[in-house]
């Protein structure tokens, strides 16, 4: 039997990096894998372990993900006072971004992504207006390049910090809401895409109601000293059972979530990538960013492929780099597939030229050497759940 | 019946010119959730050390060689429907085909288990 393949995302040949987590996660039965630059949990072994039986388990309850090697970032401006600063940081940024982040309000959060001047995406990242400056959440592989362009872009003046002393948690499913405010009181309060300050042990822990599951949850930063014994009390709640990389992507595949790298590349762009909702309105005219005009021209054209969902038939994944056919003719590529836990089929997301693209048309996967028949399904697979109020 | 191991952790248990073929408990601990398996169809032949077979994980694809040279007389049928039966008998229930064996001397190279043990332990 051949090894199992792993997406090593790094190119380096460095020795993966430790996380703050790593003996932690070694405690808990974690098996590690090489994964952006890091050694990091896969899953875990022993009872509630495995993929499927973590991806159920967020569905139903509440899992913890360490997702520390993401890339914690902050932008502000010179000014001393506080919310100019981060005024003068959002400006700034809006050159890089396409999104909207100047009428950002104190605590709210916005998915946004960096763009190259081909409109190629960079990396797809959170931007949160912190108060006193603006904060990014970027992906662990593309950390280094990503602050290499901030640097080089950016003006002189504003400054770009990186809190590589910090971890990051993220605490996912229907149960977290409850969790977190038994914990930490006041978190229960927040609704998707809010973020605020929280006093956690004798510091303060930086909580925001996002993730990438499609559930409900949060994403909660910690200086890297504190960051073990929030872990510990947030497993010391039977409702919570750590997580690994395994589930996170079944979990965001069924979500219909892009992940950078695989389905997101310098290759495509926002309108391809069917992303369009990130485009802030106001700035799809008016521009101002670095890649506007080859990403207007792709929206006023219409993108020649798109991203979209397909429903395998049969139980046979059909996986990253696959071929989708339309009869004789080659019309697409699977970026990322796999078996949905929750659906019990699999599913995948591929670029698709724009001809075959409506919902319900029928299409084909080549694997191997057979031809799987699939549809073209709307995304997410599994409806989100996230928390908007009660 | 003698039962032989490969270092790519297939098993192999032969009754008289026949074998019947599988992955190892150690195998399928290593892929994890079992979600597919693609078996040869019937007659066709299977060199040693050749591809016979695809496991599918939640996470990735694995090829399944063939521990001898011989053809395919057998799938387990079972496994359409219930291919998790890798991950809870991966030795018995969990078979994936059975073939004809074409050169028994072939046999010879392979590990007995305790030797398969022992390999599995050096890992």
């Amino acid at each position: 039997m051949s090894a199992p393949e792993t997406h090593d995302e790094t190119l380096e040949e460095l020795p993966p990096g430790k996380l703050p987590l790593d003996a932690w996660h070694r405690d808990h039965g974690a098996r590690m894998v090489p994964f952006a630059g890091y050694e990091m949990p896969i899953q875990y072994t022993g009872e509630g372990g495995g993929i499927v039986a973590e991806h159920e388990w967020t569905r139903t309850s509440a899992s913890l993900f360490d997702v520390s090697h993401m890339g914690q970032l902050s932008v502000a401006g010179p000014s001393e006072d506080y919310a100019e600063a981060a005024a003068q940081g959002a400006e700034a940024l809006e050159a890089l971004l396409p999104g909207l982040i100047t009428s950002l309000k104190t605590g709210r959060m916005r998915y946004s992504m960096l763009l190259d001047e081909n409109g190629g995406i960079l990396d797809d990242l959170m931007v949160t207006n912190a108060g006193p400056r603006i904060n990014l959440v970027v992906n662990g592989a593309t950390k280094w390049d990503d602050i290499a362009h901030l640097r080089e872009h950016l003006p002189d003046e504003i400054n770009l910090h990186h809190y590589d002393d910090f971890a990051l948690l993220a605490l996912q499913g229907p149960k977290a809401g409850e969790v977190l405010e038994e914990l930490i009181p006041g978190t229960g309060a927040l609704t998707f895409m809010k973020a605020d300050l929280f006093e956690w042990g004798t510091g303060h822990v930086w909580v925001s109601r996002a993730g990438y599951t499609g559930e409900d949850g949060f994403e909660i930063a910690v200086h890297e000293d504190a960051v073990a014994s929030l872990a510990d009390a947030l497993v010391a709640d039977e409702r919570v059972r750590p997580a690994g990389l395994g589930a996170r992507d079944s979990l965001r595949l069924e979500a219909g979530l892009p992940l950078y790298g695989h389905d997101i590349t310098t290759a495509t762009d926002p309108v391809s990538a069917d992303l369009t909702f990130a485009l802030s309105k106001k700035r799809r005219e008016a521009g101002g960013y670095m890649g506007h005009e080859p990403v207007a021209s792709v929206l006023e054209k219409g993108p020649e492929q798109i991203r979209v969902g397909l429903i395998v038939e049969g139980r046979m994944p059909a996986r990253e780099g696959a071929e989708v056919f339309a009869g004789d003719t080659k019309v697409g590529t699977v970026t990322s597939g796999g078996f949905s836990p929750t659906l019990g089929y699999p599913i995948a997301m591929a670029y698709v030229d724009a001809a075959h693209t409506a919902e319900g048309t029928s299409l084909e996967i080549a694997v191997r050497k057979k031809r799987l028949s699939a549809t073209v399904s709307p995304m997410p697979f599994v409806p989100h759940r996230y928390y908007r109020g009660s | 019946m003698p039962r032989y191991f490969t270092e790519e952790h297939e098993w192999i248990e032969v009754e008289d010119d026949s074998a019947t073929v599988g992955i190892t408990d150690y195998a399928q601990e290593q892929l994890g959730d079992i979600v597919f398996v693609e078996l040869p169809v019937v007659g066709t032949a299977l060199d040693k050390g050749g591809d016979a077979a695809v496991v599918e994980s939640v996470k990735a694809a694995s090829d399944v060689y063939a521990p001898i040279t011989g053809e395919v007389t057998e799938g387990n049928g079972m496994l359409e429907d219930e291919p998790a039966l890798v991950n809870t008998s991966a030795e018995e229930d969990g078979w994936f085909f059975r073939m004809s064996i074409a050169d028994k001397s072939e046999l010879e190279g392979l590990m007995d288990e305790a030797a398969y043990k022992e390999f599995v332990e050096g890992l």
